[in-house]
């Protein structure tokens, strides 16, 4: 997708060729963080695989104890969040730039529901005495299991709701710059913070599949 | 005046993912067995392929830069595979 009539703003930088270079290289520059965030996360989605295979019944036990309700909603807040991003990035242009500030500022939005319903899910859940190290109460067997779930869980979702809150951020701030006079420029910004939240929400989807579902069907 | 509107791709795209999730939760109550988590994941990595290909754009991206996006799950297929196999083989 070419971008539309848009100033192609200040020059670019020596080391590129044209503003095309520039942003070809900016793209490949975002795939490479992400491939290092893949790898944050990889390690902490290896370590919940390995002590599920140690913990099978635990695990199970554990995740029967999640919000599924909340899980699900936040998921779908998360997924309705990337696809306003990436409709702000297909229709960014001078003409839209206020259509597109909305944009993003719903989808910054719709990460703060999350962050709140994360917020009351975690009181719950320390309501339930389900917090390692601080208040975890559990009897039987399969206390162990269930502990190192809840450790993995708060883990990971304490990692991924920080990559949120800074995903908000930089929504937040390319709605603002962007509201009046966008360039080429701010379209690159926009599309490197675009890929930064489609892959927030990519990470979302592997969890919720991991931490919510597993246990449902049997009782 | 129709510039604002998202294209089609994408608004496909977004209904796909929340029925996928409508989806992967009613599977999540059926039993299935061990079948359930294969599920689970499988419908995962559909979603996150969706994600991929249609809101990041790399269905119009070419060599170069799948080579860059791809290198991330090369390098987690290398970690989740070497990190497991101890585990998966100790009798």
């Amino acid at each position: 997708m070419r971008s539309r009539k848009m100033p192609d703003g200040s020059a670019f930088a020596p080391q590129y060729a044209s503003i095309p270079h520039r942003d070809h290289t900016a793209e490949l520059g975002m795939w490479v963080f992400i491939a290092t965030e893949v790898l944050l996360f990889g390690g902490l989605i290896l370590a919940y695989f390995i002590y599920r295979h140690a913990f099978p019944h635990g695990f199970v036990e554990g995740s029967r104890h999640t919000e599924i309700v909340i899980g699900t909603v936040n998921t779908a807040v998360l997924l309705t969040s990337s696809f306003l991003v990436a409709w702000a990035v297909e229709i960014f242009s001078p003409a839209t730039s206020r259509i597109a500030t909305w944009l993003l500022m719903g989808a910054a939005c719709l990460g703060l529901v999350f962050l709140v319903l994360k917020g009351i899910e975690y009181s719950k859940e320390y309501d339930a005495h389900l917090v390692p190290g601080i208040d975890f109460q559990s009897a039987g067997p399969l206390a162990d299991g269930v502990q190192l779930f809840f450790i993995l869980y708060f883990i990971a979702t304490a990692i991924h709701a920080l990559h949120v809150l800074i995903g908000i951020c930089l929504l937040t701030t390319l709605a603002t710059i962007c509201r009046k006079a966008p360039t080429t420029r701010h379209h690159t910004a926009l599309r490197s913070a675009a890929l930064y939240w489609h892959f927030v929400d990519m990470v979302w989807i592997f969890l919720f599949a991991l931490i919510y579902l597993p246990g449902r069907s049997s009782s | 005046m129709s510039e604002w509107r998202p294209p089609l791709a994408l608004i496909g795209a977004w209904l796909g993912l929340l029925a996928l999730l409508a989806l992967t939760v009613t599977l999540a109550y059926v039993p299935l067995g061990a079948s359930n988590a294969v599920v689970a994941l499988a419908i995962g990595t559909i979603k996150a392929g969706l994600v991929a290909a249609i809101f990041m754009e790399l269905r119009h991206r070419s060599g170069l830069t799948l080579v860059f996006a791809g290198a991330g799950l090369f390098w987690l297929g290398i970690l989740l595979w070497l990190g497991s196999m101890d585990f998966l083989t100790r009798t």
